[in-house]
Parts: structure tokens; C-alpha cells; sequence
């Protein structure tokens, strides 16, 4: 839990959203008993009620079935889905305390949305590639990203800095949709190889608003390339709600395009990997994209340089906070015995582990040689930059030797 | 083979075609530039020969357009975007600025971007709004591209091919109103480095320095200046960024005199930074302040005012006869 968390008093009312972040909430429990109600809903257009989202775990932790999207995992993998979300939030509190002792400049903190991350991210084939935006710290850890990878930018030592093809795993991207772009470009390169892997795209319900995004569909449509595009809408783009943004449902953007759309309740994890490994197969088998709507909310604040409290009602967040993902997973993993106690206090040494070798990592991340301004502006060189870094070099070395 | 003589649309053509022939990797992408071979006919007959996986007529989208070519270069692909008028350019601004700029440095390294832009730029055309710009300071601005122009049809040809091959981002300023001037190109010339300035012609007086378009208005002056018995040397400079502050500099050494022209406007333009930085390196040689003569801190004018604002031969003696004078 981050410390934007905290509860506070609510410092102007907010009516209008909570009554439909309220209506909102029945109706995920009434979908998820009725599979016949969702398909109704997912074929139709925009009801006056808003559109029912695909379910296969329920907030109280009980297993439903879709007509479309089903699953059936094993124990094992039930637990690999659990240890996946509990180890990214644990890293991400951490990240956040971090920020607050002043080791990071800046964290954007991924809290509640970790049943899109993981089960998008567990739906992915090594040979699929990842466009992020810079909230994916859940996807970078099914790719294999090692975490304190992606904490150079935050501390400031790099932009990135990691290797994009070691995991299939772009750069975070900063500027709001630009990659969805560069992902449907690295589709359109896919087609062309004949190769039978996917890309996935990750945006937010802000960037759906950038022009980008509106191109990436239209390129994508029009090549048929075989990139999902996968929105988590967190309800809040900084302090923007997604009215600000829309006035469809987000997923019904696809159908103009030329593209099917689906929403998924992003905090169901199951759901997140069935919908999200359907898309993917779907665009492996040349049959172009799709987008998926992950309907999540960000627990947290946008970064930790953001304060919710000017925008947003506490009330709203615990409306959300009885639909975590990590909880409703674990009341699964107990009711079916999928799970046993020792299983869970692995988990938490484990844990425990992995925050103090993220934490011991960022406190030990050296800062980078002076010269690295100078470093990787061209892959070919250029003249300026090699003499500017004479330049700076020999004003460098000037204060040596006086020194001396 | 002996030295033809073609045009340098059809220069750019060639070399286009031989990029594609030469490496399966190359793509052409834009608007128009498929069946009808670009609305400068640039990409004719690319399109019938390598087929639309290679050429490839885009949604009309500029930021569409180069981000989804950023995906292809980080698939290995190396694509040749073309932007069919310089004023259309900024929708692909930030795609350019924020990603393809920056996006080797990021990744320190480890990845590769390259991606050619081609911009059909300048005036002197007659045409309307948005179509006669001359952008090229705002991308050489950026640090993590490079910017090239050449002014004829051996540059056009060997300047493309090297752009290609480079794993920079290059942006390569193609002069519209020379589109159709020809001039000889030898294809088994061993051509000069893609950044160098090259000796369009010699003189002792004064240098003229100019890119593009106007090498051929300089080389004019400089014929001009000559029967008044005026010795102009002319700096075809070739590339913006970087700049061959080196050549310059022997030149103004020799000459200690410095005139810099191009279309786009003077103000923070590449004139004024060679002027800042030949002031810096030749201030003992220099005999004048160095001049620039461009385009005024306007909004480009209606073609019917467009030889006004633009250097023509007079704007580029006058600007000699005033170095000359000090």
C-alpha cells in the first residue's frame, strides 16, 4: 500500500462518480453469475447500463464461467499466477518507500492493477514482443526483467537502458501512446517474416486521447498486423476520470476501426490471461488485432509526485479495494486448497527477500561516468558530439590538475 | 560504367531502387508513394517492381507514418520514409524528436535505428501554404539524427545510399525546385563521406557556404561576382548535421571572408550557428563578420511574394559586396 493511500478527508464531493462506480460494482457481481447476461452484453452495442466485462473470478473469489474466454489451470499454475502478483506489488511498495527516502526521483506505482500485468503478461509467448508504457512493472517481470532493471530511469542514473531484445521487452515509454505506434510497426515486421509470434501494445485510458493511438489502430487494421492492443483503464489519467476522455466505453473504439474489442475486468487475473492469450493467438493466426480493455482502477497515486487527495474520493478507491486482485485470487487458492499455509509463508519470505535485494541494488546503483552524456547519441558517430566531449573532457581534467 | 546524366528525382530513384535491390530489408513507405510513385513521381516504377510488401502506400498519417517505421527498424527492417511536403512534417514531429532521436541513447546502445527520412523541401515552386518550408534547423537541433541535402545528382544518389546504410536516423532533405536540374552522376565512383563539404568551387576572396538549393544560386553569384573580377569560393556543405566545420574553416582561412545562405529563415538557423562557431575558430583570419542571407522571421510568404523572401542572386552579392566592403 502506498503511502498516497492514506485516508483523508474528502475535500469536495464527487456525486456523479460515485454513484457509478457503485453502479458499476453490482454490476460486475451480476455478470458473473449470469454467462448468458455477458454474452448478451458483449455482442451488443453500448447499453444504457454500460457493458458487462468478461469474468471468470469474482471479487469473492469464486470461479465463473464466459461463454467465450474459459480456462483451466492447474494448481501450479494458480499459485505461479499468485506468487507472480504478490512479488510485483512487493516490489512496487518497495519502489514507492524507496522514492520516499529519496533513493528514486520519481516511481509510478502500478498498485491494484497487477491481475492485468500478470495475466496479460503470462499470456505471452518469448518469441512475442512487449511494447510497455512506464507502469508495466508486472509485465516486465513475466518477461523476465529483472526488476531492478527498471529503476535506473526512476533514480536517474539511465533512460532504460536495458536490452529491448534480451526479453522482447521494449523500453518503458514516457510520452503518453507513442509506442502503441512502434508496436504495430514491429507487427507490421512480423507479417512480413512470415514469423507466427504477436505483439502486444500497453496504454492507458489517458492515451486512448492521443492521436497515436487512433493511427496504431488505423495501421493496424489496414495491414492487418498481429498486435493486441491492451488498455488498462485505471479510471484516472493523473486527475482526469476517464469521462474526461471518452464518451464510448473504450473497447467499442475497435468496432470503428475494423477490429473486435473486448472488456475484461482487469482485476481478475484469470480473465486478464484468457482474453489476453485468445487476442494473441488470434493475431498469430493472421486474423490482425484486437483490442482489450483491462477495467482496472490504480489504487495509488499516478506518481509520487501526485496527490489523489485534490482529485479523487477515498470512497471510490474502497469501492475498488473490495475488488483487489491478489485477494480474490487467494480466497480461491484457499477454498480449493490449491494453496496450503505453507505455501503463503514461502511466499512471504520470499518476498521479503526480493525487497531487500531491490532495495540493496538501488542503494548500491553507482551513478554513471560523466562521459556518459557523450555515450550512444549515434551508432555511427558525429562530429559535434566528438568534440564537445573533447571539449568537456579537457575542462574536466582542468580542475585535476589544478588540484593537483 | 561511364557517367550518366540524370536529374535528381531520377537520381533518387536510382538509388532507391538499388537500396532495394541491394538489401531485402529496405522498405520505401509514404503517402502516394506506391502506384502512383509519389506526387514528385520520385518512387516511379518502385512500386510495379518490388510490390506493395516493399512499397508501401501508408494511411495518410505522418506520425503513423514514421512510428510505425521506428517498429519495422526495431524488427531489423530499414525503412525509407518519405513525407511528401516539408510543411507536412510536424504531425511526425514528436515521432522524430522524442522517439527516433532518442531511442539508441536510451537503450544505450543496444538498439539501432535506421530510418531515412525523405522531405521534399524549399520553395521557389509557386505552391501554396505548407508546401515551400524550409525545416531543417528544427531537426538539426536534435541531437541522435542527422540531416543531409544534396544539391545534385551524384549527391543524390551516393548521399541516399549512405543515409540507408547508416544506423543513425538520418533526415535527408531533398531540394524540390532542383528536382528536375541535371547534372552527371558516375556509378562506380568511390563517393565522399556522407558529412563532408565539397569545393563546388574555388576561389581566394571570399567564401560562399550553402546546402541544397542554394549551391546552385551561390555557384551563380559566385559566375556573377567573377566578371567583376571577384574570386568566390563555394562551399557545397551537404550535410546540417554535422556540420564540416573543418572545411569551413580551411576555406576562411584562406579566404577570410564568410557568407552562409540557405532558404530557411536566418534567425537560429545553420547560418548562425557557423557563423558562432567560424567566429570562434577563425577570429584572427576573419576579415569580415560573417553575413548570413536567408528567409526573414516570417511565416513563408504567398508563392506571388515567395522570390522576394527568398535569396536570390542579387540578396547573395549584395550580402558579398557588403563582406567585401569591410
Amino acid at each position: 500500500m502506498t503511502a498516497e493511500s492514506t485516508a483523508r478527508t474528502p475535500r469536495r464531493s464527487s456525486k456523479r462518480t460515485s454513484a457509478k462506480k457503485s453502479a458499476d460494482s453490482t454490476k460486475t457481481a451480476t455478470a458473473a453469475k449470469s454467462a448468458t447476461a455477458a454474452k448478451t452484453a458483449k455482442t451488443a452495442a453500448a447499453r444504457a447500463d454500460g457493458p458487462e466485462l468478461v469474468q471468470l473470478l469474482t471479487p469473492e473469489g469464486e470461479r465463473v464461467e464466459h461463454p467465450d474466454y474459459s480456462i483451466d489451470l492447474t494448481p501450479e499454475e494458480l499459485r505461479g499466477l499468485y506468487r507472480d502478483m504478490v512479488l510485483t506489488r512487493r516490489f512496487d511498495a518497495e519502489a514507492t518507500t524507496l522514492q520516499r527516502q529519496g533513493e528514486l526521483g520519481l516511481w509510478a506505482s502500478l498498485l491494484g492493477q497487477e491481475a492485468a500485468q500478470i495475466g496479460s503478461g503470462r499470456a505471452t509467448n518469448p518469441d512475442d514482443y512487449v511494447f510497455p508504457t512506464y507502469r508495466e512493472h508486472g509485465v516486465a517481470w513475466c518477461r523476465g526483467v529483472d526488476p531492478t532493471n527498471l529503476l535506473g530511469m526512476f533514480r536517474g542514473v539511465n533512460h532504460g537502458g536495458w536490452d529491448p531484445n534480451e526479453n522482447n521487452f521494449h523500453l518503458y515509454t514516457i510520452v503518453i501512446g507513442s509506442q502503441t505506434l512502434h508496436a504495430t510497426g514491429y507487427a507490421m515486421g512480423v507479417a512480413k517474416d512470415g514469423a507466427d509470434s504477436a505483439v502486444i501494445a500497453y496504454f492507458g485510458d489517458g492515451a486512448s486521447s492521443q492521436g497515436d493511438v487512433a493511427e496504431s489502430f488505423t495501421f493496424a487494421a489496414v495491414y492487418n498486423a498481429p498486435v493486441v492492443f491492451f488498455c488498462q483503464n485505471n479510471q484516472w489519467a493523473i486527475s482526469e476520470p476517464t469521462e474526461k476522455q471518452t464518451r464510448v466505453p473504450l473497447y467499442q473504439r475497435a468496432q470503428g476501426f475494423g477490429f473486435p474489442g473486448v472488456r475484461v475486468d482487469g482485476n481478475d487475473v484469470l480473465a486478464c490471461l484468457a482474453v489476453t492469450k485468445a487476442a494473441l493467438e488470434r493475431a498469430r493466426t493472421g486474423q490482425g488485432p484486437m483490442l482489450v480493455e483491462a477495467f482496472t482502477y490504480r489504487m495509488g497515486a499516478h506518481t509520487t509526485s501526485d496527490d489523489p487527495t485534490k482529485y479523487r474520493r477515498d470512497e471510490e478507491r474502497e469501492l475498488w479495494e473490495a475488488k483487489d486482485p491478489i485477494q480474490r485470487l487467494r480466497t480461491y487458492l484457499e477454498k480449493t486448497g490449491a494453496a496450503d499455509d505453507a505455501f503463503f509463508t514461502a511466499l512471504e519470505t520470499e518476498s521479503d527477500a526480493l525487497a531487500k535485494r531491490v532495495r540493496d541494488a538501488v542503494r548500491n546503483m553507482p551513478n554513471p561516468d560523466n562521459m556518459a552524456i557523450f555515450e550512444h547519441i549515434y551508432a555511427d558517430g558525429h562530429g559535434l558530439v566528438d568534440e564537445e566531449r573533447a571539449q568537456f573532457a579537457a575542462y574536466q581534467a582542468s580542475f585535476a590538475e589544478e588540484g593537483n | 560504367m561511364a557517367a550518366e546524366k540524370l536529374s535528381i528525382s531520377k537520381a533518387i530513384n536510382a538509388s532507391l531502387r538499388t537500396a532495394l535491390e541491394n538489401d531485402p530489408k529496405v522498405l520505401i513507405m509514404g503517402e502516394d508513394v506506391g502506384k502512383l510513385g509519389g506526387v514528385f513521381r520520385v518512387t516511379d516504377g518502385l512500386y510495379k517492381d518490388f510490390g506493395e510488401d516493399r512499397v508501401i502506400d501508408t494511411p495518410l498519417a505522418e506520425s503513423g507514418i514514421v512510428g510505425t517505421a521506428i517498429g519495422l527498424a526495431l524488427r531489423g527492417y530499414r525503412p525509407v520514409v518519405e513525407i511528401q511536403f516539408d510543411g507536412f512534417v510536424f504531425p511526425a514531429y514528436d515521432q522524430i524528436v522524442t522517439q527516433l532521436a532518442k531511442m539508441h541513447a536510451r537503450a544505450l546502445g543496444k538498439i539501432k535505428l535506421p530510418v531515412v527520412v525523405r522531405i521534399p523541401y524549399g520553395g521557389a515552386i509557386g505552391a501554396v501554404e505548407h508546401h515551400s518550408e524550409s525545416p531543417e534547423a528544427l531537426f538539426a537541433h536534435v541531437a541522435g539524427l542527422k540531416c543531409v541535402s544534396p544539391s545534385n545528382a551524384s549527391d543524390a544518389y551516393w548521399m541516399l545510399q549512405q543515409a540507408i546504410q547508416s544506423d543513425d536516423p538520418v533526415i535527408f532533405f531533398e531540394p524540390k525546385r532542383r528536382y528536375h536540374d541535371k547534372s552527371e552522376l558516375d556509378r562506380s565512383a568511390v563517393p565522399a563521406a556522407l558529412h563532408a563539404a565539397r569545393t563546388a568551387r574555388a576561389g581566394t576572396d571570399l567564401t560562399l557556404a550553402a546546402y541544397g538549393p542554394m549551391v546552385k544560386t551561390c555557384l551563380e553569384a559566385a559566375a556573377a561576382a567573377e566578371e567583376e573580377g571577384k574570386s568566390i569560393e563555394v562551399l557545397d556543405l551537404r550535410s546540417m548535421s554535422p556540420i564540416d566545420f573543418d572545411a569551413i574553416q580551411a576555406s576562411v582561412e584562406k579566404t577570410g571572408r564568410l557568407v552562409v545562405v540557405h532558404e530557411a529563415p536566418v534567425f537560429l538557423g545553420t547560418g548562425s550557428e557557423i557563423a558562432a562557431r567560424i567566429t570562434e575558430r577563425c577570429f584572427y583570419h576573419l576579415e569580415a563578420p560573417v553575413l548570413r542571407v536567408g528567409g526573414y522571421h516570417a511565416p513563408y510568404p504567398p508563392s506571388r511574394l515567395e522570390d522576394e523572401y527568398l535569396p536570390g542572386l542579387d540578396r547573395v552579392l549584395d550580402a558579398v559586396d557588403r563582406a567585401l566592403a569591410y
